[in-house]
């Protein structure tokens, strides 16, 4: 029998995904559905509501072949309460996530780490004897960067949102 | 004066959830709910007692009750209802909806649901049916706002027909049946969100014109979408002589007597169909999706063609294979605008290559000592002069009926074709008598897929229903037993079925029952199902067990694997 994985030759790249949808509840899980089915990873999800308390947006990265990512988002578009989805990999957008990170921070090495921090405009937000945890915002890049200068001190713990993307200038999604 | 009164005392009135969704179905013209009560609908089976014009047909198994209501809209054009209670009522609803959801077919399901303050405390039957049923409807929705209930049933109406229609399915629970509401509630206008594309772009329109005018081997590839685009579609294949060839769903959208229908394509389809559309130069999809069965291993499909794709979902063009020119609206909409803009291409040798097809790769298939099937469903063409409205269950004998049974009019062939769901054919013939009473409605069924679904010939006998149940008994299950002939090196495995006395079971379930034999016996048995009018009647026809379907395609292969057969 024929299954529909994507074919090996084809290059997975990351896809960045916004989608617009109806501020109730059961979309995410029929719009995750989706993805879930072609076999597709979510790398990173976050969903908030909009300036229209009945609207959310979803923002999502994913890891598929450009073609596969494109049938599922005219799927997503079937969705009753997805008002609009657009793949904003090529566009211009700005982009942003945020991360806390709980790092041993020993007395030794605790202002070597609170210098790196400030490099990257990271903020300290809670201290004690033994580690720092710190709150890091920018491109998701910006943050794999910290997170691997500071693996050397031994990460305990990372939370990240996820990415959230606007598009640039006066364009909406 | 009196207006004023009612209007006074409307404003205050109050009716039930249950009474406004009695309402909401009445308003929409509702005729008949499939459906098996309990408790958590026990509300709307008391407001259904009150509703005269709503007549409710008890089936013995939700599945029944989900594919009759399939049966009920693909005969009719219309949208067909089935209702089932929480829990276990509700999943066995889901192969129905999984069903009408590959198949597209309009179905409204209604569910009871555990009372709200139950809901998520695995309460006594309780399922999370909106959750279990999101992949497989095209919508779904649970409601807790009482308030909201007409707004979302007028939706879920509205939803499940328009566009690409589909099963939505609306969980009620059992205290937003009872709660009160305002009756002017029922008064609000439904506006829909927002509404498909149904006319095509009058460019692209252009670019399909242009495009069959200039080619020289075009075809058209008609799917399930085009059973409402048969009159625009007849006038283009006719004045420009272009070949059609229809799937599954297809069949009846263009009249397969007319010497321009190839007939069905794909795995089991005819070999001049399939050889055809794999040397076009120009493939017109209308309202088909490409699927496997059809095109068996993508990349050698169509290899020289160039693909007009005509559907009205979005998602479907490009999926499997790319467009060159694609084209999203309604088939007939497209269809009725693009026609007149063609001029016919010259297709004198394409057609001599065509009808050199034809004449060397004929359906066939040889007679022997036993029944043969094709020569039973032959034999109920005739006998019903084509006339029949046809539905199949899944398996050899589907694909038997495919290649043998033509059918002229669109919406008298249906079958399951994406799920491919065992079971479907009974209870879907008995929703589409509902639908056309007077109808000649043909169940074409295998002894495997009958059992599946049978204990409701008492329904069907409850009802009168002069349905006609033919029975392609071959003591196996004819597709997997050949598949393991083929490919599993005759290792036949939990393949043999022992099987009941169809004719028998029928009579004591009160049908006719019939069993043929023999070849002589074929014409008078189906002659006698004809003639009886106020029952069911249950013709077992035991057939040549070794029989196998051809032409093949195997599965992901081409046609240059095709199997032709003896």
């Amino acid at each position: 029998m024929s299954n529909a994985l994507p074919t090996p030759h084809v290059r997975s790249e990351r896809r960045v995904l916004s989608v617009l949808v109806d501020n109730v509840p059961g979309v995410l899980l029929r719009v995750v559905a989706l993805f879930r089915r072609r076999g597709i990873n979510i790398h990173s999800l976050a969903v908030s509501v909009t300036e229209d308390p009945a609207v959310s947006r979803i923002t999502m990265t994913v890891e598929c072949p450009a073609a596969l990512a494109e049938s599922v988002v005219k799927q997503v578009r079937r969705v009753v309460e997805v008002r609009r989805v657009r793949d904003v990999t090529d566009a211009p957008r700005t982009e942003r996530e945020l991360a806390l990170v709980k790092v041993n921070a020993p007395a030794g090495v605790r202002s070597e780490i609170l210098e790196a921090a400030q490099v990257f405009r990271a903020r300290p937000i809670d201290l004690t004897e033994k580690t720092v945890t710190l709150e890091v915002t920018g491109s998701p890049e910006k943050i794999d960067a910290f997170l691997n200068l500071v693996a050397r001190h031994g990460v305990r713990e990372v939370a990240r949102t996820g990415s959230v993307v606007l598009l640039r200038g006066s364009a909406t999604t | 004066m009196r207006v004023t009164t009612a209007e006074t005392r409307k404003a205050t009135r109050t009716i039930s959830g249950a009474q406004a969704v009695v309402r909401v179905l009445e308003e929409a013209g509702v005729e008949w709910i499939f459906g098996h009560p309990g408790g958590a609908s026990l509300p709307l089976y008391d407001a259904l007692y009150d509703a005269p014009r709503i007549r409710h047909v008890l089936c013995r198994h939700e599945q029944v009750a989900a594919h009759a209501a399939t049966g009920y809209a693909r005969a009719s054009g219309r949208f067909g209802v089935c209702t089932a209670t929480s829990g276990p009522g509700a999943t066995n609803l889901v192969t129905g909806l999984a069903d009408a959801m590959m198949d597209s077919a309009a179905v409204l399901a209604i569910t009871g649901q555990v009372v709200r303050a139950n809901i998520g405390t695995d309460a006594f039957q309780e399922a999370d049916v909106t959750s279990i049923t999101t992949p497989i409807t095209k919508h779904n929705a649970l409601v807790m706002d009482p308030h909201a209930l007409v707004r979302t049933l007028r939706e879920a109406i509205y939803l499940c027909q328009s566009g690409r229609p589909g099963p939505v399915l609306v969980d009620v629970p059992r205290d937003v049946f009872q709660t009160q509401i305002p009756e002017e509630l029922l008064d609000e206008p439904f506006e829909p969100r927002r509404r498909p594309v149904t006319k095509g772009h009058p460019a692209r329109i252009a670019e399909a014109a242009e495009a069959i005018s200039q080619s020289r081997r075009p075809i058209l590839y008609v799917g399930g979408g085009a059973q409402g685009a048969s009159e625009p579609l007849g006038r283009l294949a006719r004045r420009c002589r272009i070949p059609v060839t229809v799937t599954l769903m297809g069949k009846g959208a263009f009249d397969e007597t007319d010497p321009l229908c190839l007939g069905m394509l794909g795995m089991h389809g005819t070999a001049y169909a399939n050889y055809a559309i794999n040397a076009a130069d120009l493939v017109i999809a209308v309202g088909a999706r490409f699927d496997d069965r059809v095109t068996g291993r993508l990349k050698d499909f169509c290899p020289h063609a160039r693909f007009i794709h005509i559907d009205i979902d979005p998602s479907e063009i490009g999926k499997n294979k790319p467009a060159h020119v694609p084209i999203v609206g309604d088939a007939r909409e497209v269809l009725e605008a693009l026609e007149p803009l063609v001029q016919p291409p010259d297709v004198d040798a394409w057609w001599k290559q065509i009808e050199e097809w034809r004449t060397r790769y004929p359906l066939r298939w040889k007679p022997g000592p036993l029944l043969k099937p094709q020569e039973a469903i032959e034999g109920i063409y005739r006998l019903t002069r084509g006339e029949a409205l046809v539905v199949t269950d899944v398996g050899q004998h589907q694909m038997w009926a495919a290649q043998y049974y033509k059918c002229r009019r669109p919406r008298t062939f249906l079958s399951s074709g994406g799920l491919g769901a065992m079971g479907f054919g009974f209870p879907a013939a008995m929703g589409a008598q509902f639908a056309r009473p007077d109808a000649l409605v043909v169940a074409i069924v295998g002894d495997g897929g009958f059992q599946m679904t049978m204990q409701d010939l008492i329904t069907a006998v409850e009802w009168k229903l002069p349905l006609k149940i033919y029975v392609i008994n071959n003591g196996s299950l004819g597709m997997v037993r050949q598949w393991q002939e083929l490919f599993y090196n005759q290792r036949y495995s939990a393949v043999q079925l022992r099987n009941p006395d169809f004719a028998r079971i029928a009579e004591a379930f009160g049908a006719v029952g019939i069993r043929v034999e023999r070849s002589e016996d074929l014409e008078p048995a189906l002659q006698r199902s004809l003639e009886v009018t106020d029952r069911p009647v249950v013709v077992d026809l035991i057939v040549d067990p070794e029989e196998n379907c051809y032409p093949m395609i195997p599965s992901g292969q081409s046609v240059k694997e095709m199997i032709l057969g003896e």
